[in-house]
């Protein structure tokens, strides 16, 4: 806030007499914030853009042949302050080790990216979709399926069949 | 005089109608435009721009809960709203909003009425407004309720005075008291020139009698949590809000009829004139609500003992002497 955006009422005691300048420039300045754009996003049909380092629902990337980066070390799991990380590994003859089971409670996560910092093989990060919603905490648990196709999570308005009429 | 009583039965259904409309629209208005002041877009999701919002609330109303405390007075209770809806309806009657209209060959006049005394009994019927504010404050049982219903009075018997004070002004620089006949006055000048200091004291002091903002102490949301109405629920809440918006369009009305020449103007009809400047004032009405802060219940007291009240008799003094000697 610059200096001359601030309304000084009463500068002084001495001044303390003039009410009618006060007044008209107080009128001034709501007439012309009535005329500029309002701030509002309109969300639903508006999306804030988000930072590009900002840390929303996890997703688990894959390589070019389609198959989970992800090699069950387990490291996520245990640098996760929230504990809400659970890996089953799974390890084929040969040494291919992947996760079995990998499941985020994303009730429980604060989103602080730990996971993805701790993570060797950059098979985890965090996207930015912000608004995930579910209709119970079991939905909340996230499995390897729903992790890999984060961008289905994001919460899209359903339109009901008049409600374009209604604007 | 059946025609005659058709006529004016159309003309009754007709103006209540419209008017009605326009008080519902009013809300709207209010919210939209203090939305724009504060930088968002107020209501806008009931229909494009939300133009069904009025509706939508008055579902709302009627659907909600009917709550009449236990330690109420009952039959008052139920017959506040009633009184603060029906006196500015009544006022309606007397509002000329264009001058005569000939339609298939007979001649209409724009007005419900004309009585000869038509501003006394605006400042009469008007004061009632205040008493639905009162005995629903008074009736309800609550102290917040109670606070508002004192302070409604006291309002009304201190701001009436310097009202009156500028309409007398008003009356005699016009020389009449019909509403009518005070339009007329003011074919060539309007008295908003005439008598300046009148209007500015009667747009105070009618912000004062209508409870709006710098002066709502009424119903301080802050202090009293809505003070008088405190304790109304569903629709007996919805006509207190009612009566209110349909008092602050016919506060519009009166500045209108009386200072800025009612449905004088260039090349509009009458009426079209007539609304124009009824919304212009309303308009002023909601801007200057989103600009002032409540004023503290002292100071609005002292406003008008030590400031209104004097200014408006000099100034009936002042203008009565040049009245005279001009
Ligand atoms: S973002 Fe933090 S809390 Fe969430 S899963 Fe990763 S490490 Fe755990
Ligand atoms: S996501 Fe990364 S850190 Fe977590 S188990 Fe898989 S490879 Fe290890």
């Amino acid at each position: 806030m610059k200096d001359k955006d601030i309304i000084n009422v009463r500068k002084r005691q001495g001044e303390k007499e003039k009410y009618v300048r006060p007044l008209l420039k107080g009128l001034a300045h709501t007439m012309k914030k009535f005329w500029s754009k309002p701030k509002t996003i309109q969300y639903p049909d508006q999306k804030r853009e988000v930072s590009q380092r900002w840390r929303g629902l996890h997703e688990l990337t894959r390589n070019e042949e389609g198959e989970l980066k992800c090699v069950a070390c387990g490291l996520c799991a245990s640098i996760c302050p929230a504990r809400c990380i659970d890996v089953t590994p799974y390890e084929e003859e040969g040494g291919i080790r992947y996760p079995k089971e990998f499941e985020i409670d994303e009730s429980r996560c604060i989103f602080c990216g730990f996971c993805q910092e701790a993570c060797p093989k950059e098979a985890i990060k965090l996207t930015r979709i912000y608004d995930f919603v579910n209709f119970s905490r079991d939905e909340c648990r996230f499995d390897i399926e729903k992790l890999s196709d984060s961008k289905k999570h994001r919460f899209k308005q359903k339109k009901g069949k008049y409600e374009h009429l209604l604007g | 005089m059946s025609v005659f009583l058709m006529g004016l039965a159309v003309k009754t259904i007709l103006v209540v109608s419209v008017c009605m409309l326009i008080v519902a629209y009013l809300t709207l208005a209010e919210r939209k435009l203090m939305g724009y002041v504060q930088l968002r877009h107020g209501p806008n999701r009931v229909g494009y721009w939300g133009i069904l919002q009025p509706i939508a609330d008055g579902i709302k109303a009627f659907m909600k809960e009917e709550v009449i405390p236990a330690n109420a007075d009952k039959k008052v209770f139920i017959i506040a709203p009633i009184v603060s809806i029906a006196a500015p309806m009544l006022l309606l009657a007397v509002i000329p909003f264009g001058d005569t209209v000939t339609l298939f060959g007979r001649e209409y006049t724009l007005y419900l009425s004309n009585p000869d005394i038509g501003i006394l009994f605006v400042l009469g019927i008007s004061t009632l407004g205040s008493y639905g504010n009162m005995l629903g404050g008074w009736s309800s049982g609550n102290k917040y309720g109670y606070i508002g219903g004192v302070r409604s009075t006291a309002m009304m018997i201190s701001y009436e005075l310097s009202m009156a004070f500028a309409v007398i002004c008003v009356v005699l620089v016009s020389g009449s008291l019909s509403l009518v006949e005070i339009v007329h006055s003011q074919a060539g000048v309007w008295n908003i020139f005439k008598a300046p200091v009148a209007l500015l004291i009667f747009i105070i002091s009618g912000l004062a009698e209508l409870n709006r903002t710098p002066f709502d102490m009424p119903e301080a949301e802050a202090e009293l949590c809505t003070g008088y109405n405190v304790e109304y629920s569903s629709m007996k809440f919805a006509l207190f809000f009612f009566g209110e918006y349909t008092h602050l369009f016919i506060f519009g009305c009166l500045v209108t009829t009386l200072f800025l020449g009612g449905w004088h103007g260039p090349l509009l009809p009458g009426v079209i004139w007539f609304f124009l400047k009824t919304f212009a004032v309303i308009f002023f009405c909601i801007w200057q609500r989103a600009t002032f802060p409540r004023l503290r219940w002292d100071f609005v007291m002292k406003l008008e003992w030590k400031f209104l009240l004097p200014l408006a008799i000099v100034n009936v003094l002042v203008t009565g002497f040049v009245m005279a000697v001009v």
